[in-house]
């Protein structure tokens, strides 16, 4: 479902002297339908630039990055939007919506993007806030006054409305207590059961030894330096 | 087929505008532009005040003459257009909302007529449609109904640019140009309205061309990001990608010199 190949990158910082910073190269990486595959490697080594390169928020520098059909690597904006909007997720570690708008819509909201009735939608969006123990008193309110854990919580919610083929996790896990991590670890293994190929960030590592099926450590991945 | 599918299957731009030059004399206005637009498409331009964005604009929706260049709506060549053609396309297809509400909205009418006088003008009559339409849509902007009669030099400038956006969307336009449409606006309201245009885009696929220098703004909204600099394009692509991960030297200074709140 995901397959990269040869994927490189590297940093043009023009406002310090044009200096160029290769941070990646020769990249490479298979996940299956189904499958569960941790990235690893020291803070720095490049787990979140990997996982924005396959989101798409950062540009590959050579190399590709299939997810389904397309080449992320190389395709036009519309096609990574449609991309996003039917078969990649991302959990990623910060939510970013437009204040003022109630929590149940929020997480509705990919739902509704692909033609969801409301209603549906919103039930939906009701399970995996009951699920995840998100107060029913709070789902009229914006979360953008929630605190970090109910933010990551209505985050997860929302990177799971839509039964996507493929997801990315970025610490899912982080910030939450035993029971609620329990229920998000339950949320990925439904997702690897119905066949979502699932690349993730965990330094939880309970969670990474019960949800990964391989590590992938990006050290491998870093360019050898020239001298 | 639901909407978002017909949307995806549309393979036709709404907007294509290609190499299109504006100068001043000397001066440029803006130098060599294309772009596509698809239905259901927002794009942002972003850029330094005298970069270009607002003339770029205003050529596009024929408020000024390009010099060069073509656009074409819907297949149709606008440039080309007779004066009463392109007046029709700006009254029933497309909707202008101007940086100073001033210039968008008629000082001496109500604001319940600012708003019928657009449903009128595509051919509503009945009188008492047209004030629930406009009662409607000055509650979606959060204009009180008991200020319906009342004129919009009564109205804060921020209220006045609701009633503007009111005034141009309640028709239903399929493409609507924003010159900094949130720019004076309290940040509680500014966030309504961009909840708000984010529902007419994903339920009518509304394509929109708003022009801001507002990086928080853009990221909300607009799925691609145009960035200007001296009348040219200097980058343009996927939003998030633009803003995290900018490729030119403008760009990266204009990220980099956003305050954090």
């Amino acid at each position: 479902m995901i397959r990269i190949e040869n994927l490189s990158k590297s940093f043009t910082l023009h406002n310090q002297g044009s200096a160029v910073i290769p941070v990646m190269a020769g990249a490479h990486l298979t996940i299956q339908p189904g499958e569960c595959v941790g990235l690893t490697g020291q803070s720095g080594s490049g787990k979140s630039t990997l996982m924005r390169m396959v989101w798409g928020n950062y540009l590959a520098a050579g190399g590709s990055i299939m997810v389904g059909d397309t080449d992320v690597a190389k395709a036009e904006p519309r096609q990574i939007i449609a991309l996003r909007r039917e078969t990649l997720g991302y959990v990623s570690q910060f939510l970013r919506v437009v204040p003022r708008v109630p929590t149940l819509d929020v997480v509705a909201e990919p739902l509704l993007a692909l033609g969801t009735p409301v209603a549906e939608a919103r039930e939906r969006a009701a399970d995996l806030l009951q699920r995840l123990n998100i107060p029913e008193r709070l789902w009229p309110l914006s979360p953008t006054t929630f605190s970090g854990g109910e933010q990551q919580r209505v985050n997860i919610a929302r990177g799971f409305a839509h039964p996507y083929p493929a997801l990315l996790l970025d610490e899912p896990t982080a910030s939450l207590d035993a029971a609620n991590r329990e229920v998000v670890l339950t949320l990925i293994e439904e997702a690897k059961a119905r066949g979502a190929a699932i690349l993730g960030i965990f330094h939880d590592e309970g969670a990474r030894a019960r949800v990964c099926d391989r590590l992938v450590d990006v050290t491998g991945f870093t360019p050898k330096a020239a001298a | 087929m639901t909407l978002m599918e017909k949307m995806t299957a549309t393979t036709q731009p709404l907007l294509k505008v290609d190499g299109l030059t504006k100068r001043y004399g000397p001066r440029i206005g803006c130098l060599d532009v294309s772009f596509d637009l698809y239905p259901g498409e927002v794009l942002g331009i972003v850029g330094e005040s005298g970069s270009g964005k607002s003339t770029l604009l205003s050529c596009l929706a024929g408020h000024q003459r390009a010099d060069l260049g073509r656009i074409a709506y819907d297949g149709r060549d606008v440039l080309a257009m007779s004066e009463t053609e392109r007046r029709r396309l700006g009254r029933t297809d497309w909707a202008y909302v101007h940086q100073n509400p001033r210039d968008g909205l008629r000082m001496g009418v109500s604001a319940g007529g600012n708003v019928g006088e657009r449903l009128m003008a595509v051919g509503a009559r009945h009188y008492g449609e047209i004030r629930g339409k406009a009662q409607d849509w000055l509650g979606r902007v959060e204009i009180a109904g008991d200020r319906i009669d009342d004129r919009p030099s009564a109205f804060s400038g921020g209220m006045q640019q609701r009633l503007q956006i009111a005034r141009n969307l309640v028709t239903s336009p399929r493409l609507v140009f924003m010159d900094e449409p949130t720019g004076g606006l309290d940040v509680s309201v500014q966030a309504r309205l961009l909840d708000l245009l984010r529902g007419l885009v994903r339920d009518l696929g509304l394509s929109v061309i708003i022009v801001t220098h507002d990086l928080a703004v853009v990221r909300l909204l607009a799925h691609r990001l145009m960035v200007m600099k001296s009348g040219r394009v200097v980058e343009q692509g996927l939003t998030d990608q633009v803003l995290d991960d900018p490729q030119h030297a403008y760009t990266q200074l204009l990220v980099s010199s956003v305050l954090q709140v």
